[in-house]
């Protein structure tokens, strides 16, 4: 059991500790901050962060909202077609991302092969990332609805509000924290990929797990170690925020 | 005002029109690019190869064929491999953990936050943090040299041991939180009543805990299975080239060897596969539930 959680978090709490370590090697010699100083001096990484930050934003904005529109859809109509449409959303999850990447990566490269449309790399990573994430907002929200009492929503019409107000008063706040956690499994997704980006990636769009993945193949100074714990933490405060953020029901039904 | 009335009114009277007008952006852009991607590749693995990358007009299969030379077989056959190990180990680790959560009492709580945690943490540092451990000048090497225990660092990484111990750390949670789901949802006076009725240890385990958690034992397994299959990034960092998995297969097909179409053809075994676990997975998920109930 303990061995089991070791497993898990000891490499990772190692890597930490020698982020803070002053020598290249893996010997302790004391306590220093210069990695993490050396990352501000490195365009690329700070370019980087930047790239995956518009990525990342962008990718989970589109597809917050498309997915949260498909599971209004699909949890609250009976229509034809809908098996279909609900096996076509299970299978970006079930997709390897490798596959992923490259038959989009057939696709854009045919385009400007054949009919010379060009797509700019920064276009083609936010389009298959999204195309990688709706699915997933999709399944989050629908199970928020799922579990949502539609009763509110048919006091607020008796009582006059018409189906626009009910929505957007009693649906979209009780369904918020399910877009959330759904939008907040986007960016850590779209932020954390690099398969798929690195097929697609060009001059100037360089993400940020490339630099990592590229520094860490070189492996030559902890700066990797410290780029790797800021991620860390930026990873945990944000679990921490949506945590918080979810508890937070501006409506309740009690 | 009177346009979102009438725009009501009439689709109101039409369900289907109204979910088809709220599904249609996202189901839009699905079949764009992710459908017609996954088709086009179908079709681009039954065209020759250009030379330097891209396709030829025409019809073959010489790319399927291909595919069953031997260091092609061997490759699927190590993939198959790993990521069966994988999930074998993965449940191995992870029964033992999920069911000691189900009874932490109040520290239940944390030990799902733990397991959960490398869920949300970036894959790619989560590898390198492996390397750092494994490789020559790394941790493990550095301590054992340290202590005299060893002249020479010991050749960890880059292996197929190097990648195991990826994959099961990179996929592990997946395991343990189904597993743990189902577990949670066990009435504990089953247990009771099989002790207080003479069954021993072994036979509540085998005839009460076993079944009743089938469905997230099967549940994990796909999920392990399914990622360890695809898995790509592993194998590139700790196998060094060297324990190449279908993934890393596809990638060269794309970048060094340039042969898409052996690429796209080397996908759809891999899809095939993909498919193959889903489909045993449905299977098992059926009677994992009639014995469940």
């Amino acid at each position: 059991m303990t061995a089991v959680y070791l497993f898990l978090h000891l490499p990772l709490l190692v890597l930490v500790v020698f982020s803070f370590n002053d020598s290249k090697f893996v010997t302790w010699e004391g306590f220093t901050l210069r990695w993490y100083s050396r990352l501000w001096d490195r365009q690329d990484i700070v370019d980087s962060l930047w790239v995956s930050l518009q990525v990342g934003l962008a990718s989970t904005a589109i597809s917050a909202l498309l997915g949260t529109l498909l599971a209004l859809g699909l949890a609250r109509h009976r229509f034809r077609g809908r098996t279909a449409v609900e096996s076509l959303l299970y299978v970006p999850v079930a997709t390897p991302e490798i596959v992923v990447g490259i038959s989009l990566l057939l696709l854009f490269g045919s385009l400007r092969m054949q009919l010379g449309v060009d797509t700019p790399s920064i276009v083609a990573i936010v389009i298959a990332h999204v195309a990688f994430n709706i699915s997933f907002v999709t399944i989050v929200v629908r199970a928020r609805l799922e579990g949502m009492d539609r009763n509110l929503e048919e006091a607020a019409m008796t009582l006059g509000a018409d189906e626009v107000t009910a929505f957007w008063k009693i649906t979209v706040p009780q369904l918020w924290p399910g877009i959330l956690s759904g939008a907040l499994l986007a960016f850590t997704m779209s932020f954390d990929d690099y398969v798929i980006t690195s097929l697609l990636t060009g001059p100037g769009t360089s993400t940020l797990p490339i630099v990592i993945y590229t520094m860490a193949r070189k492996n030559i100074e902890p700066s990797v170690n410290a780029i790797s714990t800021i991620i860390l933490v930026g990873t945990a405060v944000l679990i921490w925020i949506s945590d918080r953020l979810s508890r937070d029901k501006p409506l309740t039904s009690h | 005002m009177n346009l979102r009335l009438a725009w009501l009114r009439w689709s109101g009277r039409r369900p289907a029109v109204r979910a088809w007008a709220l599904m249609s952006p996202g189901a839009a852009w699905l079949l764009l690019f992710f459908l017609l991607p996954l088709l086009f590749m179908f079709g681009s693995s039954l065209m020759p190869a250009r030379l330097y990358g891209g396709v030829d007009l025409g019809f073959t299969v010489e790319h399927y064929k291909q595919f069953f030379e031997p260091v092609y077989l061997w490759i699927l056959w190590r993939t198959v491999l790993y990521s069966l190990a994988c999930t074998a180990l993965c449940l191995l680790m992870g029964f033992p953990v999920a069911y000691v959560i189900t009874r932490a009492g109040s520290w239940k709580n944390l030990l799902v936050f733990l397991v959960v945690l490398p869920f949300w943490t970036s894959f790619i540092v989560r590898t390198f943090a492996i390397m750092f451990l494994m490789r020559d000048t790394g941790v493990i090497n550095t301590v054992l040299l340290a202590t005299g225990l060893i002249d020479e660092p010991l050749a960890l990484m880059p292996s197929g041991l190097a990648v195991m111990v990826g994959l099961v750390s990179g996929f592990l949670p997946f395991m343990v939180l189904p597993i743990y789901s189902s577990l949670e949802k066990l009435d504990p006076s089953l247990l009771e009543a099989a002790e207080v009725l003479g069954a021993r240890p072994v036979a509540r385990f085998t005839k009460i805990i076993l079944p009743l958690s089938m469905p997230g034992i099967v549940a994990g397994s796909l999920l392990v299975f399914i990622p360890a299959l695809g898995s790509y990034v592993t194998a590139d960092l700790l196998g060094g080239g060297k324990s190449d998995m279908m993934g890393n297969l596809v990638q060269r097909q794309f970048t060094t060897a340039g042969n898409w179409p052996f690429g796209s053809a080397s996908s759809f075994v891999m899809m095939a596969m993909v498919l193959c676990a889903v489909f045993v997975y449905l299977q098992q998920r059926d009677r994992a539930q009639a014995m469940g109930a």
